[in-house]
């Protein structure tokens, strides 16, 4: 590790390239630029009890939290990855050359001239705002986004609302945070829970008081650029009793990460009579694990929504769910995946039912372009005291490509005679007379692409926010422009 | 004033010749009926000049006011004036015909220019109008789920938005009821004038009671073998095919 006075100049991409590349076979200078490094706040390379202490001393953290790591990081050392269910290249990450901390003091300069024309063209097409472009392609650290989540800090923080960042929120609020940090998702959930148990930094805290209904939807966007994309980012929601809330987490913007690694973890609780609704939309760069759990605990009535949307990474393993401990909770998952050649998107849902009458809706719709795989993975479990639970399940796939490929493993487990669910699956293909059809009415065999691409989510797309479903739609767009020959 | 003129086409599925010289010139304003049995190669032939993919043209030459189009992929030929009405349209769920119609428009349109989307829907709810379309309609996803009469009418209201220059019709009565069958041939009646030129593919004499047709060609075995005014297409109901063939192995031996 650099000592924190240390300044160290990084000029080529190739010097960057084995700092940041686990993955073997992968292009790792597309998308890399040439940046100054302030190593100030550098947790260097490797994970080891040090890299812990470093990090927790930098954030200068309560003594508990530092042992909270420290026995995260034994429980990550001592666990296997789950290769013997998942995919294999998870093997490909190297724990040991990955960086684990970059603080805020880490502001990447370089200039306009030096981002590549695609990318520039690809912020175009997206749409994105001039300032916001800049951003983005980490020529700016931030444009007006410290701004924005003041203002958005400072309204909801009249109706008491607490929003601020997982570091804070432990500092200043441990009587609220305390009590559900780390207890929807235990640290030994699975070996990347642990993870980012040990070495978690950035993330959102929020906990919106009895009775009060948040307006507008909590946006971490602007929150984190004002403070740089976490990679093992921890995120806890309390909506108390009553309470509710709309966060959203991401952006389409491709998210040029100098890291091959992220982690999150993110724990809900919906108090008595709750809702929260937590929508992610996320574009990852292709040389990206993307590997989250996320999680919520849903009281007496209360209610969570995971809408979740997931393009681009070299693999993501993401599985939202809802444990419904109370009665009459509710508890839905809302996911759209987009595997592109040489993406594996393997989602899913988890819904535990844990209380009489507590209903579940799953709604998974995935897409598989070129070589690309999209695997759905679900769990759902009614056992056999309960009465009166319901889920329905339903998993689409489609495939653009004869080579594409989709699986599904849907496990329910619904026990006792008073309960109730239907599953539905089905894989449907873009057929060439489709694409025929439409292109004999004038659109281009990528317009055709897109628009059965489109129409194909288009009753999940209309369930995001506006906003994001026009994104959403620009970047399909842009997806299937480059799948055809 | 265009002309579509097709030069001894021949085309080919895989190794298998279907059409095999086939020549046809149609100007705007004319309606040409291509008859014949089935397995003759009529949907071959207005797939072959719309463009699709699994059809290969092996020699002669589909021109569009003096220009060849079989350079040309599908979707350029389309906006180029070229419209199929298909047999069996596809189904795009999700899409609502609306959508797709627009999208259809826009595509037509130069790179950077924006459809403007008032403008659009006034002008497709007028051509609701006249061909009695119900409002609603344009809010189903495209095909999806349609009946067979539905499916027609929404190629009808394609072709009315998109204004080609040629329809090639392939059995657009198959199918359909007789009250299918009228509404469809009413809006076809509609759109045809000096600006279009149309050619009905059909198997049955029926649809022509109510599209009456310029010019009558019966197919046969891949080749016009015989070419008329309407009262071929009568002929042909009262003798049937057979009297062709007949004709066609007299002829021959």
């Amino acid at each position: 590790m650099k000592p924190p006075t240390d300044t160290d100049t990084l000029t080529a991409p190739a010097e960057l390239a084995p700092v940041e590349n686990p993955a073997v076979g992968i292009d790792q200078t597309a998308g890399n630029f040439s940046y100054k490094m302030d190593y100030a706040f550098d947790a260097g390379t490797g994970l080891s009890e040090d890299t812990i202490r470093y990090i927790s001393s930098v954030k200068k953290e309560a003594p508990w939290i530092l042992e909270f790591r420290l026995a995260a990081l034994k429980k990550f050392f001592s666990m296997p990855l789950p290769t013997h269910w998942a995919t294999k290249d998870l093997e490909a990450i190297d724990f040991q050359k990955i960086r684990y901390y970059l603080s805020q003091g880490q502001k990447p300069k370089r200039t306009w001239d030096e981002v590549p024309d695609d990318i520039k063209k690809t912020f175009e097409r997206l749409g994105i705002p001039e300032q916001e472009r800049k951003f983005l392609a980490g020529v700016e650290a931030q444009f007006d986004s410290e701004a924005a989540y003041s203002n958005i800090k400072d309204i909801v923080a009249k109706q008491g609302v607490i929003f601020v960042n997982s570091t804070e929120g432990l500092r200043e609020h441990p009587e609220i945070f305390k009590k559900f940090f780390g207890k929807v998702i235990p640290t030994g959930d699975n070996k990347f829970s642990a993870l980012n148990s040990a070495v978690f930094s950035g993330g959102s805290f929020i906990y919106v008081p009895k009775g009060v209904k948040v307006a507008q939807p909590l946006q971490a966007y602007f929150r984190i650029n004002a403070e740089n994309f976490g990679q093992f980012e921890r995120t806890l929601i309390i909506a108390d009793e009553g309470s509710e809330v709309v966060y959203m987490e991401g952006c389409t913007a491709p998210k040029f990460s100098t890291s091959t690694l992220h982690s999150a973890v993110v724990e809900l609780v919906a108090l008595k009579g709750a809702k929260i609704q937590y929508i992610t939309v996320q574009n990852w760069a292709n040389n990206v694990f993307n590997l989250v759990t996320k999680r919520g605990i849903a009281h007496e009535d209360a209610e969570i929504k995971w809408i979740d949307c997931n393009i681009g990474s070299r693999l993501t393993m993401k599985y939202p769910g809802v444990v419904l401990k109370g009665e009459r909770a509710r508890g839905e998952v809302i996911s759209i995946a987009l595997a592109n050649d040489g993406q594996h998107q393997d989602t899913g849902a988890k819904m535990i039912h844990a209380a009489n009458n507590t209903t579940s809706n799953i709604v998974a719709k995935s897409i598989s372009v070129g070589q690309g795989r999209s695997t759905y993975r679900g769990v759902v479990h009614i056992p056999k005291h309960l009465k009166g639970c319901k889920n329905n399940t339903e998993c689409d796939a489609l495939l653009i490509n004869t080579n594409s490929r989709t699986d599904t493993y849907p496990a329910i487990t619904v026990r006792g005679d008073q309960n109730s669910t239907q599953h539905e699956a089905s894989v449907s293909k873009v057929s060439a007379d489709m694409i025929f059809y439409m292109q004999q009415r004038g659109l281009t065999e990528g317009q055709a692409m897109s628009l059965a691409v489109n129409g194909f989510i288009n009753d999940l797309a209309r369930q995001f926010p506006m906003e994001y479903s026009v994104e959403l739609k620009r970047l399909i767009d842009l997806e299937m422009e480059g799948s055809v020959g | 004033m265009s002309t579509l003129e097709i030069n001894n086409l021949h085309v080919s599925i895989g190794d298998k010749e279907i059409v095999k010289g086939l020549s046809l010139t149609i100007r705007s304003g004319e309606v040409h009926a291509v008859m014949g049995p089935n397995g003759t190669g009529k949907s071959t032939l207005s797939k072959a000049i719309a463009g699709h993919p699994d059809y290969t043209i092996t020699s002669g030459d589909v021109l569009l006011d003096g220009v060849s189009i079989l350079a040309q992929q599908a979707d350029e030929r389309a906006r180029a004036g070229i419209f199929l009405a298909f047999q069996y349209p596809s189904e795009i769920p999700g899409v609502s015909i609306a959508n797709f119609l627009r999208a259809a428009q826009q595509a037509r349109m130069a790179e950077g220019e924006e459809l403007d989307a008032s403008a659009y829907y006034k002008r497709l709810y007028s051509k609701m109008d006249l061909l009695k379309i119900d409002r609603k309609f344009t809010s189903r996803a495209v095909n999806d789920g349609f009946s067979g009469g539905e499916k027609k009418r929404c190629e009808i209201l394609q072709m009315a938005m998109l204004e080609p220059k040629f329809a090639l019709m392939d059995e657009t009565d198959s199918g359909l009821d007789i009250d299918a069958l009228r509404i469809v041939a009413d809006g076809i009646n509609t759109m045809r004038g000096p600006n279009l030129g149309v050619l009905l593919i059909t198997h049955y004499q029926r649809l022509l009671d109510y599209i009456v047709p310029d010019h009558v060609h019966v197919m046969y075995d891949g080749r016009i073998v015989k070419s008329g005014d309407k009262s071929l297409a009568l002929e042909l109901e009262a003798k049937g095919y057979d009297w062709i063939k007949k004709e066609l192995q007299a002829a021959t031996a």
